[in-house]
């Protein structure tokens, strides 16, 4: 059992402050959903927790499991057990999806301890039929001219195998069609289980048509405004965005 | 008493009592290989060292190029400490220590009745004098290390001797393992490969010294003749102990449809010039030339390189890579030439640069020298350092530093790996290049 604490947190990009004090308790088994218009500091949240050198904490604190990971590196932090899963993942071209995450797999060992390579390749495997991806994605370039739904893939078989306590997911659905996501949603879900946290960061309520959440807060200019279960989100879709700005100008 | 207006001495540590010295160990030699060796000498002392004005060193760091400080070693070293680098099959193997044979694995009978000869050079000069005298160090050396290469042919004790029939093809690698053993050890490896008419040979040589920290001096040398239809492919790999300097002069002949194919792969040395020449001289030729180098720490790596296109249709490609990591300094200037005659040349030049840190320094000049008008010349250089999301991402996956510059190294190396045909060979020297991730 984990959790990931996110303490009155503070975010800036240069001297722009973009998340303006928000607190969120996840623990593993649990899916939360933050919900929220363009601009609103959704993407800027992930990515600091995650520890990108151009996102500067200026307070607040993220701890996992009571300790504080702000002085780590982003590495370390992905080795602590976060996951961030990108809207937008780089394309390492040379660099097959099968090296990459040997790579990933042998900086979880210790020091000299080396990566049992059949192992390593029958939990891939297992992992990708599970997923439903076929056998020879892996020989291919990571993220190396694959399509929208290609990478989104590519993104959840990293996160199968590096079986992360937290998944942050970052606006998973964009550019995504309906088949594709489908793909993505049975993938979490397969996952999802009591040992995982999800953090699902969205622009619009249909992937949680797919992954239901446990809970659904709306978040709107760096703080989070709104909380509920996932009723929240069918009533969002509704109203729109404007309804949550009209309550916060009345309160 | 050193004074101001003191000269560096011309020869170094290679003086006449130590050029004595080394003819008196070496067994008789034919009168004209003594000749040239005297000659050789008489010219490494009339040689000046590299100039400010040099063009052929422009960018290279001349202060640190020194003659002083080494001996050439009169007797070889137990080969027990050295290790054996590439792991794969070969069909035979010579072990040169400090130029003298330490040990041998022998061709398999029947290539050596079909007239394959895998030997050493100073059994060749008695036994395939007329191949030997024809090829060896038969090309002027026209890049710079002029006084080099004549120190390389005084002081040549021995090295490998590989000759391969008319239509004769040998399957397997030919492994030339050459090792510097004990401090200040000065080696001057050479290999010579003939390859006949329509035969076929691979040829994998690796540089190493027996002792990690050691500094030597070496200058080593190659000449790869394919002759009419052959194919030779050559693999050099330089990973010399990190205080070593290191020349490497290299010299393909490629005659009708033949093809040779390159790779050189430069691991060690604190400073390493490598020269490559390719002589394209009947229609059809054509030569790949592929490097890969990983630079790391203060290392330089200087690499020149000359296409000259002699003869219509031909054809030369080359691809130089270099990954550049802390404060490493590498030099890249290639020239392409192309003679009257030599219409339909098609000849291609690429330097790729990869900037692991933000200290690192990589030159580039690339160069063309056209005569012909039907011909088509592609040249270009490129340096890319990491896109900071790049880092993040392999960040974000636990990825550190170390470990993303050895990954991000082979996804920009491997298209240059992949052009070898032998998955094996290809296998070999990824596992030689990830022990420069390890040291």
């Amino acid at each position: 059992m984990s959790l990931l604490e996110i303490k009155n947190l503070h975010v800036a990009i240069g001297e722009k402050e973009i998340v303006k004090g928000l607190s969120l308790a996840i623990r593993s088994g649990e899916v939360h959903a933050i919900m929220g218009p363009n601009g609103t500091g959704k993407s800027t949240l992930s990515k600091a927790i995650a520890g990108h050198p151009d996102y500067t904490i200026t307070s607040g604190d993220v701890l996992l499991d009571g300790k504080s990971i702000l002085a780590l590196e982003a590495d370390e932090r992905a080795r602590a057990g976060l996951f961030l899963a990108f809207q937008y993942p780089s394309e390492i071209p040379g660099v097959s999806i099968a090296n990459f995450l040997r790579a990933a797999q042998q900086a979880r060992m210790a020091e000299g301890e080396e990566l049992d390579a059949s192992a390593y390749y029958k939990r891939l495997y297992s992992k990708m039929d599970l997923l439903k991806i076929d056998r020879k994605f892996t020989s291919r370039s990571v993220n190396d001219g694959f399509s929208g739904g290609e990478k989104k893939r590519c993104e959840i078989l990293q996160m199968a195998m590096l079986e992360p306590k937290f998944a942050l997911m970052d606006e998973t659905d964009s550019g995504l069609d309906i088949d594709a996501l489908r793909i993505v949603a049975d993938g979490v879900n397969t996952m999802r289980g009591p040992n995982l946290g999800v953090l699902l960061i969205t622009h619009y309520q249909r992937l949680l048509d797919y992954i239901i959440p446990d809970h659904v807060h709306v978040m709107y200019d760096g703080r989070l405004v709104k909380s509920g279960d996932k009723s929240l989100a069918l009533e969002l879709e509704a109203k729109g965005y404007d309804w949550v700005k009209k309550e916060l100008a009345i309160v | 008493m050193p004074t101001l207006t003191e000269t560096k001495s011309l020869t170094g540590s290679f003086t006449p009592e130590k050029f004595a010295a080394h003819l008196a160990g070496l067994p008789a030699l034919p009168q004209w290989w003594l000749n040239r060796k005297r000659a050789a000498y008489e010219r490494f002392v009339a040689l000046p060292m590299p100039s400010a004005t040099d063009e052929t060193w422009r960018f290279s760091t001349r202060s640190t190029l020194t003659l002083d400080g080494f001996h050439v070693p009169s007797a070889g070293a137990s080969a027990a400490q050295l290790h054996s680098p590439i792991g794969i099959k070969k069909s035979a193997k010579l072990v040169f220590v400090n130029g003298r044979l330490d040990s041998r694995e022998p061709l398999a009978a029947d290539l050596t009745q079909r007239g394959v000869i895998v030997d050493t050079l100073q059994n060749a000069l008695h036994q395939h004098c007329a191949l030997v005298k024809e090829h060896l160090l038969a090309q002027p050396p026209k890049l710079g290390s002029a006084k080099f290469a004549a120190l390389h042919e005084a002081f040549l004790t021995d090295g490998a001797f590989i000759y391969v029939p008319k239509g004769v093809e040998v399957e397997l690698p030919i492994g030339v393992f050459s090792y510097a053993a004990g401090a200040g050890a000065a080696v001057f490896p050479h290999t010579l490969v003939v390859a006949d008419d329509n035969s076929k040979v691979t040829v994998v040589e690796y540089f190493g010294s027996s002792v990690d920290s050691d500094a030597h001096f070496a200058v080593g040398a190659n000449d790869l003749y394919a002759s009419h239809g052959s194919q030779i492919t050559y693999v050099g790999k330089q990973d010399w102990s990190l205080s070593t300097l290191s020349f490497q002069l290299n010299s393909t002949i490629v005659r009708r449809d033949a093809r040779v194919q390159s790779l050189n792969l430069h691991l060690g040395a604190r400073q390493a010039r490598h020269e490559s020449l390719s002589q394209l001289q009947a229609p059809g030729a054509f030569s790949e030339m592929l490097a890969l180098t990983v630079a790391h720490d203060a290392q330089e790596f200087d690499q020149r390189t000359l296409q000259i296109h002699q003869a219509p249709n031909t054809k030369s490609d080359l691809l130089y890579k270099n990954a550049l990591r802390d404060h490493a300094k590498t030099i890249f200037s290639g020239l392409i030439v192309v003679d009257p005659d030599a219409q339909k040349t098609d000849a291609y030049q690429s330097n790729r640069n990869l900037m692991l840190s933000d200290d690192c320094e990589a030159n580039s000049l690339p160069g063309l020298e056209i005569q012909a008008n039907d011909v088509r010349c592609t040249h270009g250089a490129t340096t890319s350092r990491i896109d900071p999301e790049q880092e993040f991402y392999l960040q974000s996956r636990g990825i550190g530093k170390e470990a993303a510059d050895e990954l991000l190294t082979f996804g920009f190396f491997e298209d240059v790996l992949n052009r070898l045909a032998s998955d094996e060979l290809h296998a070999a020297l990824r596992t030689l290049i990830q022990t420069k991730f390890t040291k």
